[in-house]
């Protein structure tokens, strides 16, 4: 046993570091894209059109990655773009884990009617198809960050409530709950001493993975140009240019894809390597 | 000697969950079905019995851990049968519970020292970590193991913080439900002692439950003996070792291997 | 002659220098009844485990030989080590409601091993199933074939996994601690029914577990184990009169007896479990040297 578990502590640290790593340059480069961002996303010059990048012939120094179709720099729009993939991300997965963990919890521990009203609403919530339920919210509210935040919460607040309900009723059956009872803790205060500790690690990859779902659903709907205006730089919105000019200018569509799929992979590994780092029980 | 606990006819009955229909309320189980007893101060009651027998519904029942459907628990004179959470919490502290199952009954992210502290800052006592660290010599464990997680611990070193964390408070009574059913038996008579010796220097009255009559017999005054949710036997402990009056007792008795392969058991095949 | 024939046996954590079974040497008669105990972490359910080759992967041997029938399990290649472990060696595990499929009914259950181990036609073994339940005393056996595990109680699925595992009489069976989850009165029938089993197929059993009382009962000789290392081995007679090794002495004055009024709990003195980890840790030095 000891030896599966220091192996799969190494894996832990190895996944963890990496992902992390990537994700931190990602902040790093979108906060700071302003100033480190080698040319304006927006500027269109149609002289320097398809440029290829920097290892290829014909690449021009300043354009690392390459250009569009309409002559604007690759990895400056990816720079840009990762700021509203990191906003999403951000916003749209810790309020949706605010408010589906919250629902969750209660829920799962005070049961009774606050449990039936609740699960009865996840219920019903999960009966509509997703991608529709957030076209159709778009549609009604308008295009915009706010939209596509609202969007994400509305339609994936149930994955929390569900997982979170289950894992705080197993909690609950514990008896270090009704010793806590014993010795005269309050219902609330058990809630947040007793059972919330224990759901945190759950709660932390619940966390880390809504945020890569977030960043792919802005992917997804900027793509079909439903997410923020077609001016700002966002990952879908290149993927999809890019997708029209793959046979002349390949780097257009290949590089903002290898910044989506490193993100979203660096989330899901980054959770379940905090799982594994900080649970004291796993050590 | 007076009455610290008092039962009328205990009624309780839960909701079979397994037979609930579609619509409407599922069909009620009765797993107390009437039980009537006194629990004197300063008294070790063993309470006995298989499983469904309703020993550890009785015992969550005492400390209102699940509330009576009908008949009267009463406490050093307080009914408190029906009392709302809020209502017992002032009389918590005066019965404390240790369960079977030391590794699910300790917070697993909690130090040794918070988890005996809790009760006491929940209560109001003066430097509870202290007090933490004074139950655990009490329970023989030194006070460096304040600082270490249940998940460091040995079984039976779980098991004495379970105790030490009943005791922590000071109180009355203690229910203590199977606690050494998951032990090795070096630290079960370990444990046992300490509680007997506890129990003799805090004067305190003891409802011990378990499944293991040899085990009792080692601690108790006096035994109750269940069987499918009623009290088929009632007796000092010495008189029910020596003359059985109960069939279930007998049977339980007989069905317990003595460590001596001189005394017959069952009839070899042939 | 023994059946089963251990030899400095010795199992390590995988990965690791720690010995989980410290060169354990045992022998068990072609119809005797063998008791294994020991504390939580003694090794005794590892020990089991190695003979019928489901060590968990965690643990792996590293040196001696286990013998069935005078032929050393461990220098057969895979498959012939399974075929030789079914053919002629079962188990009667601890837990009876992890130890049945829940999705499959009992008779399949039983009557899979006698097909697969030893190729009978599918007729032949369902006959055999109902037969072998009747043997264990289980009224209708019919019905119970087309059971599922859950509609059964506790006690009726250990008499399954009791005729499950006597149905392709084995010659050796392994009962690891077959009657902890159970109540003290189902526990005496259950026990019962294994002896009686036992002597009737003339079986050899290795009876793993942590009472005393239960070994006094039905085996003819235990062995003592403490951290992997045999303490004592001894025919049981003269182990309750006066066992030799301390830390055995120990052990049996912890176990409670019931019918003597006088006797008082005696917790294993720390003297006794210093002497027995001085032994494990003197074992080790000569085994690293």
């Amino acid at each position: 046993m000891l030896d599966g578990r220091s192996l799969v502590k190494r894996t832990a640290g190895l996944r963890l570091w990496l992902s992390a790593g990537w994700l931190t340059a990602l902040v790093i480069g979108a906060v700071l894209a302003p100033w480190i961002a080698p040319q304006d996303p927006l500027m269109q010059d149609l002289f320097t059109s398809r440029l290829p990048p920097f290892w290829m012939d014909g690449a021009e120094p300043g354009y690392w990655l390459g250009t569009d179709s309409l002559g604007r720099d690759v990895l400056s729009r990816i720079l840009y773009g990762g700021r509203v993939a990191l906003i999403v991300a951000l916003i749209a997965g810790t309020a949706t884990a605010l408010i589906g963990a919250t629902l969750g919890l209660i829920a799962g521990y005070f049961r009774g009617w606050a449990d039936l009203v609740i699960s009865r609403l996840v219920d019903i919530w999960m009966a509509f198809p997703p991608v529709l339920f957030a076209i159709l919210l778009i549609a009604v509210m308008g295009t915009g960050l706010t939209s596509v935040v609202i969007a994400i919460i509305v339609i994936d607040w149930t994955r929390f409530a569900r997982v979170v309900r289950a894992e705080a009723m197993a909690q609950g059956a514990m008896d270090y709950v009704a010793s806590a009872q014993v010795s005269g803790r309050g219902r609330m205060s058990t809630l947040l001493t007793e059972i919330l500790p224990n759901v945190l690690s759950t709660i932390t990859v619940l966390l880390t993975l809504e945020m890569g779902i977030a960043v792919i659903v802005e992917a997804i709907l900027s793509f079909v140009n439903l997410s923020v205006s077609t001016d700002d730089p966002t990952w879908g919105g290149m993927i999809a240019e890019g997708r029209l000019s793959i046979h002349q200018a390949w780097w257009v569509l290949v590089f903002p894809l290898i910044a989506l799929f490193l993100t979203v992979l660096s989330f899901s590994q980054l959770g379940e390597g905090l799982k594994d780092r900080f649970d004291p029980v796993l050590h | 000697m007076s009455a610290l606990y008092q039962i009328e006819d205990l009624r309780l009955s839960l909701p079979d969950m397994t037979r609930k229909p579609m619509f409407g309320a599922a069909p009620r189980i009765e797993i107390l079905k009437g039980m009537s007893f006194t629990i004197p101060k300063g008294q070790v009651l063993g309470i006995v019995g298989g499983s469904g027998s309703g020993k550890s519904t009785l015992g969550r029942a005492l400390v209102r851990l699940l509330e009576p459907t009908s008949g009267s628990v009463r406490f050093d004179g307080t009914d408190l049968t029906h009392l709302s959470e809020p209502e017992l919490r002032p009389l918590r502290h005066r019965f404390q519970m240790i369960f079977q199952d030391p590794m699910s009954s300790l917070n697993p992210r909690m130090s040794v020292a918070r988890i005996i502290a809790a009760p006491l800052s929940l209560h109001g006592r003066p430097n509870p970590r202290e007090g933490a660290l004074e139950a655990l010599e009490r329970v023989g464990l030194p006070r460096s193991f304040g600082a270490r997680f249940p998940h460091e611990l040995s079984g039976g070193q779980r098991q004495r913080v379970g105790i030490a964390r009943a005791i922590a408070l000071r109180p009355d009574f203690i229910l203590a439900d199977e606690i050494v059913s998951g032990l090795d038996v070096s630290s079960q008579a370990q444990v046992l002692t300490i509680l007997r010796d506890l129990v003799r220097e805090m004067n305190l009255t003891l409802a011990f439950i378990s499944h293991d009559l040899s085990v009792i017999r080692r601690l108790c005054d006096r035994v109750l003996v269940l069987h499918q949710g009623e009290i088929v036997e009632d007796a000092e402990c010495e008189a029910l070792f020596a003359a059985p009056k109960a069939a279930y007792t007998r049977e339980l008795l007989e069905a317990i291997p003595e460590p001596d392969p001189k005394k017959p058991w069952f009839q070899r095949a042939s | 002659m023994s059946f089963l024939k251990i030899r400095d046996l010795s199992v390590i954590l995988r990965g690791t220098n720690h010995r989980l079974l410290r060169g354990v040497s045992l022998d068990v008669g072609a119809t005797e009844v063998m008791g294994l105990v020991g504390e939580s972490g003694a090794g005794k359910s590892m020990i089991g485990k190695a003979v019928l080759g489901i060590l968990p992967r965690s643990a792996k041997i590293v040196s001696g030989s286990i013998e069935l029938e005078g032929v050393d399990l461990l220098t057969l290649p895979p498959r012939q080590r399974r075929h030789m472990i079914g053919q002629k060696a079962a188990l009667i595990p601890q837990d009876p409601l992890t130890a049945l499929n829940p999705a499959r009914r009992i008779g399949p259950q039983i009557s899979d091993r006698l097909v697969d181990i030893l190729g009978w036609v599918r007729a032949r073994a369902r006959a055999r199933a109902e037969e072998i339940l009747h043997d264990v005393h289980i009224p209708q056996p019919e019905r119970v074939l087309r059971s599922y595990p859950h509609e059964l109680s506790g006690g009726m699925r250990q008499r399954v996994l009791i005729a499950s595992a006597f149905a392709a009489e084995p010659r050796l069976i392994v009962a690891d601690e077959p009657t902890t989850a159970l109540d003290v009165t189902v526990q005496k029938q259950i026990l019962k029914l294994i002896f009686e089993m036992q002597a009737r197929h003339g079986t050899a059993l290795l009876f793993v577990t942590h009472d005393l009382g239960v070994v006094s009962k039905i085996c003819q000789r235990l062995t003592v184990l403490y951290g992997g290392l045999v303490m004592e081995e001894a025919e049981v007679g003269a182990f309750f009169d006066t066992p030799t090794h301390p830390y055995s002495r120990a052990l049996l004055a912890a176990t409670p007896r019931h019918t003597d009024p006088t006797a008082d709990l005696t917790p294993v003195p720390e003297a006794v479990i210093a002497e027995a980890r001085r032994a494990v840790a003197e074992a080790d030095q000569r085994w690293h040297a």
